[in-house]
This record gives C-alpha cells, structure tokens and sequence, in this order.
C-alpha cells in the first residue's frame, strides 16, 4: 500500500476506536461495543506495524532502533504531503 | 500524560491558498467558542468530577479536541502559505500579518487574542456538563456559520468533519448527565453538590 492510503487506514481505524472509546466511556459493559473495539484494535495496530516498518514512526519511539532518529524526517502532519 | 502520534485525525489537503478563509476559520483555534478552549475546559473540568465514566468522558474528549487544534491549525496554515504581498493586502490578511506574519497564533476572527474568558470550570457537576453541551452546540453553530462563508471543497470537507464531532460529542456529554443524575436524588437533583459536599473534610 502506498504511504498515503496506510495512513488514511490508520486514521480511519482510529476515528471509528475514538468513536467507540467515547461510547464506551458512558456504557462500559456494553458487549458489543468491546468486542467491536477488539477487533479494530487488532487491525490498526496490524497497520501502524506495516507504516512504521515501511514509511517512519507514528509515535517517536517506534524509531529508537533506527541508524537516524527518523522521528525527525519531513513530513510532518500538517504539511499537504503528508495529507 | 500525553502522547504525541505523527498524523492528523482527519487529513487537511488544500490545493488553493486563501487568507480570507483562514481569517474566519482561524476563530475555531483562538476564538470564543474554538477547539483550544474546549481542550482546556473539559480537561479542567475533569479533576473534581466525582464519577469515573465521566472523568473518563472529560479526559477523552479534551484530548480529542487536541486533534482538532491541530487540524484548524493545519488548515490555516495551508491556506496562507506562499502569499504574495499583494495577495496579503487584497485578502484582508495585512492585520494578521504585521503581528504574526504567517505564524500560527490564536486569536478570534474579529482578532482578540485567545482567553480563557468564555470557559468556565465550575466545580459543580451538572453545571460543568450542561457548559459542555452548549459549548458543543455554539462550536457546531460557529461550523455551520463557516460552512456558509467558504466555498473551497478541500476547506469544507475538513470542517464537516470538525462539525460532526460537535454532533457526537454533545451526544455523549448529554449520557454524562444522565450518568451524574442516577447518582443523586431523583427528588432534588439539586440537594448537594457532588464535586463538594461529599468530600471527607481533612482533620487535624
């Protein structure tokens, strides 16, 4: 996938967990609501592994192992190249 | 604590700059009803709220509304880059730019710097979350007022996004009252006040 539309699959995966965080938030036991949380969880963190391995860090440790700091490289969020 | 996560909750992609849009928009950053003091509202609220689900709520969407500072924040950015002077002074944008030049910083449509003026942190739970559901509503009638003054697709389409979660949050802080509200007496919600009078006084 190219690095843009990983990214959009992030932020997709995470506005729908944001969702149902702040559902839950008023309706902690609500079964179906956790299990649906369950299961995008997996499959953002299966993605944000796929961007961080392929495209740089989402979060600044994802990038300690590195040879460079790629925690710094352009870039950044608000830029219309990262968008 | 916070962490920060290198991306935008929803994207900003503007092709075509315009510094009269980014000087309305840029009121949902600094202005009276924008998304910086919502963060700082909720996020204050949150220390004397007696109920975990609603220290919870407060904590969740305070920091959500952090993502929308940043995305008003990139909005503004993008629609003021590479101005010419003569674009700057033909936009309206000259009293923005001989403080500021193209930085960000947030102030009102109208210019006012950003005050804390327009929130309140009551310490009163009722009180604090019927705030919160008018600050929503004020936040989403200020989207709709933008989405009749700009006409850009790429602006519009990050700003309903915005508008949408005034929608659910809104929502959701109305199930935070009714959460506070099965906690007292249904006979006089108003007896006491649960972020005070049941605090154990300190002895000795």
């Amino acid at each position: 996938m190219t690095m843009k539309n990983l990214m959009l699959a992030i932020q997709m995966y995470d506005f729908y967990l944001n969702d149902i965080k702040l559902f839950l938030d008023t309706h902690p036991t609500d079964k179906e609501a956790l299990a649906t949380y369950k299961k995008y969880k997996h499959l953002r963190d299966n993605a944000v592994s796929e961007y961080v391995q392929n495209w740089g860090p989402i979060v600044a440790n994802n990038s300690v192992n590195a040879e460079k700091f790629s925690w710094v490289n352009n870039p950044w969020p608000w830029e219309r190249s990262a968008n | 604590m916070w962490t920060y996560e290198k991306k935008l909750q929803y994207p900003v992609n503007i092709k075509t700059p315009d510094a009269k849009a980014a000087n309305i928009i840029i009121t949902q950053l600094g202005g009276p009803d924008g998304e910086l003091g919502a963060s700082l509202r909720y996020l204050s609220q949150r220390y004397t709220m007696p109920y975990g689900q609603v220290k919870g709520l407060l904590t969740d969407i305070g920091t959500e509304e952090l993502a929308h500072v940043e995305m008003i924040s990139a909005i503004v950015y993008q629609l003021t880059r590479n101005l010419s002077i003569d674009q700057i002074k033909d936009q309206g944008f000259d009293a923005y730019f001989v403080d500021h030049t193209s930085g960000i910083y947030p102030v009102s449509a109208s210019g006012v710097p950003f005050s804390v003026s327009p929130i309140q942190s009551k310490g009163d739970a009722i009180t604090d979350l019927v705030e919160d559901m008018a600050a929503e509503q004020k936040a989403r009638t200020t989207y709709d007022n933008i989405l009749r003054l700009v006409d850009d697709p790429d602006v519009k389409d990050a700003i309903r996004f915005l508008r949408e979660r005034e929608i659910v949050h809104f929502q959701r802080f109305g199930e935070g009252l009714r959460i506070v509200q099965d906690n007292l007496d249904a006979k006089n919600f108003y007896a006491m006040n649960p972020e005070f009078d049941l605090m154990k006084p300190c002895l000795g």
